[in-house]
């Protein structure tokens, strides 16, 4: 039995996960939200975590019933995300597991999503959507390591969707995301934007400069309502997203779906992935807000997985960085 | 009669005036908008009936066109026989470990060939748009200087001269081959020197391009 503590704060949530062998036993998050119109910044975004950090660590202790010295394994994100929360979170992550005597696991972002994903939905190897505010790729297993088969050039769909959430100055709250969401369940009528699929990659910075630059001259014009073009650019850009995901699969000859990451729990996305699915006789896996929102507990059963392979990291690799590829980690807990 | 259902299109293979032909049809694909997918669909059609002629004028073997038909969303094109992915071939090739040594050497001419054709391509300003091991067509023995080799799916393919799109061909075409198959990074390269050769004086900026598609990939790890 392996119990692990995960801490995550890469970009404006800061999370703390206990994991007792695949089971969730505390999974506290807190987000730092901007005003309308601006986005998180990463000094004021560390600043957020150094406050709420500690907290959060006491609450998941307290809602799991576990005290510090049944934890085997402290793990903390070591990349991708931002410098300064990344290097706060992994400040407090030393400074337990010395307390604590415990060893330590570096994870990355990425595989914590996707094996939080596949413990929650049970799947077994599909092809994965990876969609957030900082990263949008397709990954595939094989050989030890999460592929990337394809992903953005540009900017993440996360980005492009919280970009236009700010030319609206709709509000952060809970996420500019879900607000676009909501308002594009209203919209009705399409307008064309650029579709840029190339190979398996996908652009959005194109269409987002195109919209961004649209959007004042149809709203004031009454041509288009925010709600149109919230719709617009939702099917636009998912339709892309499923289009590159469809591709990976014939190429890889897959039949599960994975999606994870933020944008994940949009249920458009979701919806519109599901028609896919179901026209290839294939599955869709998907989960909802608390696991695919960056959460601890999915630092913390990537780190069980390392941990149960073998692997810790030493101390004097304790560290962060901002950029860490999915396909860089050496995949030692699947065959 | 259905031969293969791809992610795009269904592929049929039927007859035209006598001789075998394919039929193409790009379906409807009910998760997107429908205004959004005829549009698509339309301009898709169009690309690939438009790219298939301009390579045939440039000299690159590609399936014959037939036909089209819009409102059906059908393209009607050439059967082509004994075909076979490069992608098939390449994991034949290097699933087949007891000659392993022996079975390398062909694909290193093939590739080169291959890189003659895409610089040709390239300098008629054809643009493949999805340059992926799984559409270029073999025919004929492997080893032998008669192999046809034969590019399909111009679905996404554009007419453009910058160097911004060639860079990103190449590089599509890089990662379906580095991804795919694990094959040493060392034989895209054989590739892009044929590709160089063939298409002399605009090749240095698309490579110089390359590289830049090639280092945007977001968060790799910088040095220096």
């Amino acid at each position: 039995m392996v119990i692990a503590i995960g801490l995550e704060g890469s970009a404006n949530k800061v999370g703390v996960g206990i994991i007792r062998d695949g089971e969730v036993l505390a999974n506290c998050r807190q987000t730092y939200i901007s005003p309308p119109g601006e986005g998180f910044l990463p000094r004021e975004t560390a600043q957020h975590h150094r406050e709420k950090i500690i907290g959060l660590v006491r609450e998941a202790l307290t809602v799991s019933g576990i005290s510090p010295d049944k934890i085997d394994v402290v793990c903390y994100t070591k990349g991708p995300g931002m410098g300064a929360p990344l290097i706060m979170v992994a400040l407090v992550a030393r400074i337990i597991a010395q307390i604590w005597n415990k060893p330590i696991i570096g994870v990355n972002h990425c595989i914590g999503h996707i094996e939080m994903g596949r413990l929650i939905t049970k799947c077994n190897d599909p092809t994965v959507l990876y969609v957030s505010g900082g990263n949008t790729q397709i990954i595939a297993y094989s050989q030890n390591r999460y592929r990337i088969f394809g992903e953005t050039i540009d900017i993440a769909i996360g980005n492009c969707l919280d970009r236009f959430a700010r030319v609206l100055k709709l509000s952060n709250d809970p996420s500019p995301g879900y607000n676009i969401e909501k308002m594009a369940e209203k919209g009705k009528k399409f307008l064309h934007l650029p579709y840029t699929v190339k190979g398996m990659d996908v652009s959005f910075s194109g269409i987002l400069s195109n919209i961004e630059k649209q959007a004042p001259h149809l709203i004031s014009s009454k041509q288009y309502t925010p709600e149109d073009l919230c719709y617009s650019l939702q099917e636009t850009i998912f339709a892309m997203l499923v289009e590159i995901t469809e591709r990976a699969m014939s190429h890889c000859g897959s039949q599960e779906v994975l999606i994870v990451g933020g944008v994940g729990c949009n249920v458009r996305l979701q919806e519109m992935m599901n028609i896919m699915c179901e026209e290839r006789g294939a599955k869709l896996y998907a989960t909802d807000e608390r696991f695919c929102i960056d959460n601890g507990a999915m630092i913390a059963q990537a780190g069980i997985e390392m941990f149960q392979s073998g692997t810790t990291t030493p101390w004097d690799l304790v560290t962060c960085t901002q950029r860490y590829r999915t396909d860089e980690v050496e995949v030692t807990w699947r065959s | 009669m259905l031969l293969k259902q791809g992610a795009e299109a269904k592929i049929y293979k039927s007859e035209y005036l006598g001789c075998p032909c394919i039929v193409k049809e790009r379906f409807v694909k009910k998760y997107r908008h429908p205004e959004l997918d005829s549009h698509l669909t339309k301009e898709r059609i169009k690309a690939e009936c438009r790219a298939i002629v301009r390579c045939k004028a440039a000299g690159i073997r590609t399936p014959t066109l037939y036909g089209v038909d819009l409102a059906k969303r059908c393209i009607y094109m050439e059967y082509i026989e004994n075909a076979k992915t490069l992608k098939e071939c390449i994991s034949n090739a290097v699933n087949n470990t007891e000659h392993a040594d022996g079975n390398k050497d062909f694909i290193g001419p093939i590739l080169e060939r291959i890189g003659v054709f895409i610089g040709r391509m390239h300098s008629s300003n054809i643009i493949h748009g999805d340059l992926t091991t799984s559409n270029i067509l073999l025919v004929g023995d492997l080893r032998s200087e008669d192999l046809q080799i034969i590019f399909i799916d111009f679905g996404l393919s554009s007419a453009d001269e910058s160097a911004e799109d060639k860079g990103v061909d190449l590089y599509v075409l890089e990662r379906a081959i580095i991804s795919a198959h694990t094959l040493k990074e060392n034989v895209f390269n054989v590739i892009l020197k044929a590709y160089a050769k063939e298409y002399k004086k605009g090749s240095s900026e698309v490579l110089r391009k390359l590289d830049e598609v090639r280092s945007r990939g977001r968060k790799r790890l910088m040095v220096g």
